[in-house]
């Protein structure tokens, strides 16, 4: 091998580069879900929220911003959900309504997954927590 | 072109069907896990490959003035000397890709009748590839946010100048656009000109299909058709620390991730095998990484074998008396060497002769 001296650091370089995130991580311990605070009724019952739990982890920003279109801008302030449901649309009104504990659920998961949105440059943040 | 199509296509078959009927574990945790090490130990043989390669003599591929007399001000980028100019050239090879800055395009034009061949500056290929790797660069660092925990802020940092016009929701990367951008001019670059058509082969083509696969099942992921990206780091953090998903933590994320998955997963294993590695290959340019000093620095051969040479000392020690007696000049006169002892034998083995 010629120029090993350059050769060799570029490899080791190059490793050490692409598994940067397991040596990054080797104290991390063991990452698990986000764990949020699910709201619940006054008998401690889970709530029913607007959209399917699942539907709502991987989709709820889409419906936040339509939500925010379609009363704002067009003036519907009613829902009607894939379940037939009618839900008001509005943010303070309805998501907060039961959402109240902001640190341990919109911020959790966002902080985590690194998703910072804006909703809170304009709008009141929930302090059910305090 | 139609092959690497359908190479992409099966690729995608594959990858949808097979996260449709439940071999999500397969695409998302040990496919991306092998195609990890194949592209890890895959790059390292190709660069021992090529660092086994002997490269015998500089090659000047001079820009501009090469260093010649102190008066003459010479191009030290183009044709460093020094250390540190060559860094300097390599540095803005790598991070501003000057080679491709001095493209040129040949037309053949007409001069009053006589043809002519008239070379035009063309910056687009430059301009495009410098977008599409910067974008590439950009998208490799804000997926870190999936695979460090927690997120360091130099990422928060990158991602907020991503989405700086915080346009829609989730927010619209640039670097989604650009380097859509950048891919497109390159592929259409190969099927508008004529002549780059020609040159092409599927590799061209397939390399370029991949990449916009991945690119595409990405913004297709962001976008259209979402995941619950909370579980999607759950799986990949698994991955990294060794505590590997659960089959049920796995199988709760929807199809495009697999998709998404097999397609980096696709290429990184193409990766060390395809020109794709011109990413480890530019430092092993031998226009670009070698000195421009052949005017002062004897560049010898590495594989030559070792020479025996017959010096004129040796010479005239073995012909001395031949030569005083034709009259001829010795260096040294033959009264000295004829006292020692090695003269008298050189005679004894000459005297045949």
């Amino acid at each position: 091998m010629y120029n090993s001296k350059y050769v060799i650091t570029g490899i080791i370089l190059f490793v050490v580069l692409f598994t940067s995130p397991i040596w990054i991580n080797i104290c991390t311990p063991k990452y698990d879900y986000p764990d949020v605070a699910k709201p619940v009724g006054q008998n401690g019952e889970a709530l029913e929220c607007v959209e399917p739990t699942e539907w709502m982890r991987a989709n709820h920003m889409e419906l936040l911003i339509e939500w925010r279109d379609q009363a704002l801008r067009e003036e519907k302030r009613v829902y009607v959900s894939s379940t037939g449901k009618e839900w008001e649309t509005s943010l303070q009104k309805t998501c907060l309504a039961c959402h109240t504990d902001y640190d341990n659920f919109c911020k959790k998961c966002h902080d985590q997954n690194a998703v910072e949105p804006y909703c809170w440059d304009c709008h009141i943040q929930p302090q059910g927590n305090k | 072109m139609a092959i690497a199509l359908g190479a992409i296509l099966i690729i995608l078959a594959i990858a949808w069907g097979g996260a449709l009927i439940g071999l999500k574990y397969l695409l998302g945790v040990v496919l991306p896990s092998l195609a990890l090490l194949v592209f890890i130990i895959g790059f390292i043989m190709r660069l021992v490959y090529w660092a086994k390669s002997p490269v015998p003599f500089a090659i000047p591929t001079t820009g501009g003035q090469e260093k010649s007399l102190d008066w003459i001000k010479p191009a030290r980028l183009d044709t460093p000397t020094s250390t540190m100019a060559l860094i300097g050239r390599m540095a803005l090879e790598i991070f501003a890709f000057r080679s491709l800055f001095r493209n040129t395009r040949a037309v053949r034009t007409d001069d009053n009748g006589t043809p002519r061949i008239t070379y035009y500056s063309s910056k687009w290929l430059w301009l495009f590839a410098l977008l599409f790797h910067y974008s590439m660069l950009v998208i490799v660092i804000r997926h870190a946010r999936f695979i460090l925990e927690p997120v360091p802020f130099c990422i928060n940092a990158v991602e907020f100048l991503d989405g700086l016009f915080q346009v829609g929701t989730p927010r619209f990367f640039m670097s989604n656009a650009l380097i859509l951008a950048g891919l497109g001019f390159l592929f259409l670059r190969r099927v508008c000109n004529e002549r780059l058509r020609y040159l092409s082969l599927p590799a061209d083509y397939f390399a370029l299909f991949l990449l916009l696969a991945v690119v595409g099942s990405g913004i297709c992921m962001r976008y259209i058709d979402k995941v619950d990206i909370a579980m999607v780091k759950v799986v990949l953090m698994g991955l990294v620390t060794f505590n590997l998903p659960t089959m049920e933590q796995v199988s709760q994320i929807g199809s495009i991730f697999f998709i998404h998955v097999t397609f980096v997963s696709v290429l990184l294993i193409y990766f060390p095998f395809s020109k794709l590695m011109h990413m480890g290959g530019i430092f092993f340019s031998p226009t670009r990484n070698l000195k421009c000093n052949t005017r002062e620095v004897r560049h010898i051969n590495p594989w030559n074998p070792p020479k025996k040479f017959h010096t004129y000392a040796a010479y005239e020690d073995d012909f001395r008396e031949l030569m005083v007696e034709a009259d001829l000049p010795v260096d040294k006169p033959l009264e000295e060497s004829a006292d020692e002892e090695p003269a008298t034998e050189e005679t004894n083995e000459k005297a045949p002769a």
